[in-house]
């Protein structure tokens, strides 16, 4: 006699009810890189425009990191640690490759045995988070989800490659994803591009990061702006529906050319595009919930908004949705 | 000598949209670098803008040997 399994009873949707952000203290000026490295502050503005960014401490870790800024996430859902049951860190740069950052993050909040794991989708991997909290919150399988983006990209840049040591920083970004009877997060729309696998890595035996500049501005450019407009279609609203614009924050000009794009298919002249590169740096997994989670602050994002966040970086690989801002 | 007629005021036209640079300038003895002051991002644009409106592939590989203005034009002539 066979036997059938139960399957878990999910919720009709999801939505974000938390964000929370921390970039360490140190705050490092083009000036200042432009002592050790061949550059200006005026080549840097002009060519990805960064005016700054934060460097964390030499101890400092991608967990505690994490963790600062899930703990924020937290207490602006209004939730407990005890509330949350499952933890996913997206990062691609812990220090060793067998060592698990969402334990971690979990055990320094205080958040008692959750399901815990770790997603590596590159500069994606926020958004290919969400779209993981939206479906185990929809399946049943989780409760209230922890997502946070955390790296430590100065441990894998080499402090006098001038392309990429003006580009990357440190920081956390953190969400917290809890079921809904409507859906306030949209479906992602995401993929891969196949023939470009080399584009962006880490050169072996040193371990520093290297991109071919062009190949990925130029796959940005163009590639990204159709996965925006796809995750709105896929999500049923309008383009001109769309308040908030958060592109990864790879490269300002990326940024603009995605916004413009975006403006000339219809979205408002008035939708609010994140600029957070400018004084946050490149942050990958990061990037895309720290501009969010400033953006609110700054009161150019605000409770209710509609937000289409796009994340695309190393694999080549890349994912976007539409959500709504808590 | 290619026929540029066409294509040098089409590829003008991008390049002042792209990197402001006034159209009259971009003459084909230029070079983008030197004398236009366009980066190699730009370059990108430029190439993706040209791809679409004379219906040709510049990989990027390419880009780097489009010195100047003139390289640029007789590359899209020879390849469309």
């Amino acid at each position: 006699m066979s036997v059938t399994l139960n399957t878990a009873t999910g919720r009709q949707g999801s939505k974000v009810v938390g964000l929370g952000h921390y970039r360490p203290e140190r705050v490092v000026s083009n000036d200042e890189l432009a002592k050790t490295i061949d550059t200006n502050d005026e080549w840097i503005r002009t060519r990805v425009g960064i005016a700054e960014r934060h460097f964390a401490a030499p101890d400092e870790t991608v967990e505690q990191m994490g963790a600062k800024a899930g703990e924020q996430a937290i207490a602006d859902a209004g939730l407990r640690p005890s509330d949350i049951d499952t933890v996913m860190v997206a990062t691609c740069t812990l220090p060793a490759q067998i060592r698990q950052a969402s334990t971690k993050v979990a055990s320094l909040l205080g958040i008692v045995s959750p399901g815990s794991f770790d997603i590596n989708a590159a500069c994606a991997g926020f958004c290919y988070g969400l779209a993981n909290a939206n479906s185990l919150i929809r399946s049943g399988e989780a409760g209230t989800v922890l997502l946070v983006g955390a790296e430590k990209l100065t441990d894998w840049v080499d402090p006098t490659d001038r392309a990429n040591a003006i580009i990357f920083a440190d920081g956390a970004g953190a969400a917290v994803i809890t079921g809904s009877d409507t859906a306030e997060v949209g479906p992602v729309v995401w993929g891969s591009e196949i023939e470009h696998t080399e584009t962006i890595g880490t050169t072996v035996p040193e371990r520093k990061i290297y991109q071919e500049g062009q190949t990925v501005f130029r796959w940005a450019t163009t590639k990204i702006p159709q996965l925006a407009l796809d995750a709105v279609a896929k999500s049923g609203v309008q383009l001109s529906d769309i308040d908030v614009l958060v592109p990864h924050q790879a490269n300002l000009r990326i940024v603009d050319a995605i916004a413009r794009r975006l403006r000339a298919e219809g979205a408002r002249e008035d939708l609010r595009v994140a600029d957070d590169i400018v004084t946050t740096g490149n942050t990958s997994s990061a990037s895309v919930p720290i501009a969010l989670d400033r953006m609110r602050k700054a009161g150019t994002a605000r409770s209710g908004d509609l937000v289409l966040a796009v994340g695309f970086g190393a694999g080549l690989t890349y994912a976007g949705q539409v959500f709504r801002c808590p | 000598m290619s026929d540029n007629t066409e294509i040098l005021p089409g590829l003008a036209e991008i390049v002042e949209e792209v990197a402001g640079v006034p159209a009259a300038d971009v003459t084909g003895d230029k070079s983008f670098t030197d004398d236009l002051d366009i980066d190699s991002l730009s370059m990108v644009e430029i190439a993706v803008q040209a791809e679409d409106k004379f219906g040709v592939k510049i990989p990027d590989d390419e880009l780097a040997n489009l010195k100047t203005v003139q390289d640029a034009v007789d590359y899209i002539q020879r390849n469309k």
